[in-house]
């Protein structure tokens, strides 16, 4: 076990948990943002930057503190180890100029994206950015390129965070697409315009941060704060068959994954439970899913959320937890 | 003259082949290492001669092999970086290209010492000429029992490779490069685990560039303390310098660390003095990376000292007046040179060689080449030389690989010490035009 103090806050946590990990078990207060970084997806995360922490103590042994930023999804915690986030001026400001940059070739179409709402490009942005733009340059755009018949991909919006293409690589056979070309004008593309066709296709929409991913099912129907998220289940031979089905009156407008606190998908689910099964007929429904208080999803009509069941103060937690670092 | 380590023989003809590397002592490090010495002693060697890594960082070579993990019945790779990319430098291309044997000595010699039985030598695409040369040395080494299968009877087996990289920048990094190798796109991994723990295809690796492998032969046949005993302090042997820019005579050299910058611009033996006896304005001493210095303090320190070409020598006085050693493109500027211009060239590079995988590098350096475009152009303000400095400063240090920081240096380096010439482009574009020779021929 080893013992890692949080912006002040101490836990101890399983050796090889990384700093995320360990920042998440305390709670949102001092966890880091994350774009890139996604539990369920090996060797995810450090592309983004967002949830670089300074730590100012490197572990019991060796105290000296770590020259740069370090990404803490991708960095291990030691025994001893004291690390700043909200409270380092330093990476408030390091995390303000990562915004600056994701945003700078994205198009801010949040009004005409299907995404908004549940992006975490907005959220971030909204939490950790600036309300002014210092660039007047021209944005690159791509062409919308439909990949398979119910994804569309819009690279225009895309942050490049990799997930998809590991996520495909991970979880699917034969991967198709992948980034080409280099810097800026990188982009995620499938090989000579083939079409991603395979069962478990449809996650790369759940785990992309950004509406460069979409449900062509679910494409302009509603806005995400007009439907309900309600938990269901079927029989599925080919996945756990659990999703969230988003209602609008009585009428299924899609279905997608499950996703925890944190925004990341509990278990994929295969595209017939997803682009296929329209119809509550089709699903055992269970409870509405529980969504933060502070999402816009929840402003319209119910919340369900958990109430703290304690006040945190520089309490000591010991937790076990399932997953290690990968 | 100075102490020759490395082109010493470099005017022998027929050098490239083998019979006449042969005849002057080539290859005796390896009969030296494999029949008399262990793997342990030649690391022990390498440690006391003080090599440090010449592909720019620095690093003590001895240290990185001591690094190298050991487990049982895991292959280990050397692979030599000869991906030579950073604008300024030529020094490898010349030593693989004039006496390409050295490098393959110094890759039997390293290998042995490392324990590694199939080594590689990672080479840019552009230099597809000396790709060839490279594997008729290789072959002619195969040829004479100097590599394959039980090397001089002593049981010890190398497999050497020439792999040809597609002409990326970013594949000189050293994570990219093992990707590339592995036949992926040449990305950065995050590190840790560094390459000698996990490296080529997850087993330990060390990746040394072509110069201190080169280097490698004089420590085993001379013995460490005799390399040590060249040079100044940290910095011991001898280095190659990569001179270009208004010299007159530029070219690669060999130089004896410690020799100061003003005898390396002016003497006869090496660059020879400014072109056309203009001005000394600036030089860029190690590579486009590292940060520009104005003549006054690349001559001598802030202290007022003559500045020394070495490792210390040259970052006397950190980044506010000094700079790096780097790899040795010695970029030397005259009086004429614009120096905004000159800095838009470097912007644009970087932005073009960025790989694209985290945010800061692959946003910031597109936005500074932007911005160093509109500056250029005449539609610059001052807000937006503020605006240049800031985007450097967060890049610099938070992205994956160390390109981010190459690609924020000579940013930061020219507003730091030209920031008039920025001021006075953004007030009156126009004068400044006729200053520069290149703008008008190029760009107008």
């Amino acid at each position: 076990m080893a013992k890692v103090t949080i912006d002040g806050i101490e836990i101890e946590v399983p050796e090889g948990t990384t700093i995320l990990q360990a920042a998440r078990l305390i709670g949102p207060e001092v966890a880091p943002p994350a774009m890139c970084y996604h539990s369920k997806v090996k060797t995810s995360g450090g592309y983004c930057r967002t949830c670089l922490v300074e730590v100012s103590k490197g572990s019991e042994k060796d105290p000296r503190p770590m020259p740069k930023l370090v990404p803490s999804c991708r960095t291990t915690v030691m025994d001893g180890m004291e690390v700043s986030n909200f409270t380092s001026k330093k990476v408030v400001d390091a995390r303000k100029s990562i915004v600056e940059f994701l945003l700078i070739n994205h198009p801010l179409d949040c009004p005409i994206c299907d995404q908004a709402g549940e992006c975490h490009l907005q959220d971030l942005s909204y939490e950790n950015g600036s309300a002014k733009t210092r660039t007047d340059f021209e944005r690159r755009t791509f062409n919308k390129i439909d990949i398979g018949n119910n994804i569309q991909l819009h690279m225009t919006r895309c942050i490049l965070c990799y997930r998809c293409v590991k996520v495909a690589e991970q979880i699917t056979d034969g991967r198709v697409h992948g980034v080409i070309n280099r810097g800026d004008h990188a982009e995620i593309s499938t090989y000579v315009a083939q079409a991603i066709d395979n069962d478990f296709s449809g996650n790369v929409i759940d785990v992309c941060p950004v509406g460069a991913l979409t449900d062509k099912t679910f494409r302009f129907k509603s806005r995400v704060w007009f439907t309900k998220p309600m938990q269901a289940h079927r029989d599925c031979d080919k996945c756990s068959g659990k999703v969230n089905l988003w209602y609008k009156g009585e009428e299924v407008l899609r279905g997608t994954g499950r996703k925890d606190q944190w925004g990341e998908i509990e278990e994929f689910i295969c595209n017939t439970c997803r682009f296929d099964k329209k119809k509550t007929s089709d699903w055992v429904v269970e409870k509405p899913a529980s969504i933060s208080h502070q999402s816009v999803i929840s402003a319209n009509h119910y919340e369900v959320f958990t109430k703290p069941t304690e006040f945190k103060i520089n309490i000591v937690k010991t937790l076990p937890i399932e997953e290690k670092t990968n | 003259m100075g102490r020759k380590i490395l082109l010493k023989h470099i005017n022998e003809p027929g050098i490239q082949g083998y019979e006449t590397y042969r005849r002057i002592g080539g290859y005796a490090s390896v009969e030296k290492a494999v029949k008399t010495m262990t793997p342990d002693a030649i690391v022990e060697e390498v440690k006391k001669s003080g090599l440090r890594g010449r592909g720019g960082a620095g690093f003590p070579t001895g240290m990185k092999w001591s690094f190298l993990a050991k487990p049982e019945g895991v292959n280990r790779y050397l692979v030599c970086n000869a991906d030579e990319s950073e604008p300024g430098t030529f020094k490898d291309r010349y030593l693989m290209e004039k006496i390409p044997h050295l490098l393959i000595e110094g890759m039997i010699t390293s290998s042995f010492a490392l324990g590694a039985h199939t080594s590689y030598i990672y080479i840019r695409g552009e230099y597809f000429y000396i790709v060839n040369i490279l594997e008729k040395a290789i072959e002619e080494a195969y040829a004479n029992g100097w590599l394959g299968k039980n090397i001089l009877g002593t049981g010890y087996d190398l497999d050497l490779y020439v792999h040809v990289g597609a002409g990326a920048y970013i594949c000189g990094e050293e994570t990219a490069l093992l990707e590339s190798l592995e036949g992926k796109r040449g990305n950065p991994r995050i590190k840790p685990p560094f390459p000698a723990i996990k490296g080529l295809w997850g087993c330990p690796t060390v990746v040394n560039n072509v110069e201190t492998i080169a280097s490698v032969v004089s420590i085993v046949n001379d013995g460490g303390d005799a390399y040590a005993a060249l040079g100044i302090g940290r910095s011991t042997g001898t280095k190659l310098i990569s001179a270009s820019g208004h010299i007159n005579k530029p070219g690669v050299y060999e130089i004896e660390m410690g020799i100061t910058v003003e005898d390396f611009i002016y003497s006869d033996e090496y660059c020879g003095g400014i072109l056309n006896g203009k001005k000394l304005k600036a030089v860029v001493a190690g590579g486009s990376s590292v940060p520009i210095l104005p003549a006054e303090l690349i001559l001598k320190t802030a202290n007022g000292e003559k500045r020394l070409m070495s490792y210390e020598g040259l970052s006397d006085g950190g980044f506010a007046t000094g700079t790096m050693l780097g790899s040795g493109g010695f970029i030397v500027m005259d009086e004429t040179t614009n120096i905004v211009q000159n800095l838009y060239t470097f912007a644009r590079f970087y932005h073009h060689e960025s790989c694209g995988q985290c945010s800061p590098c692959r946003e910031g350096t597109a936005w500074m080449e932007k911005i160093m475009h509109k500056i250029l152009h005449g539609h610059g303000t001052l807000a937006d030389v503020d605006l240049l400095w800031e985007i450097q400063s967060k890049i610099e240090g938070n992205t994956i690989c160390p390109l981010g920081d190459a690609a924020a240096w000579p940013v930061a380096s020219a507003i730091r010490h030209f920031r008039s010439e920025f001021e006075e482009y953004v007030k009156n574009p126009e004068s400044i035009k006729e200053v520069n020779h290149l703008y008008n021929t190029q760009l107008a």
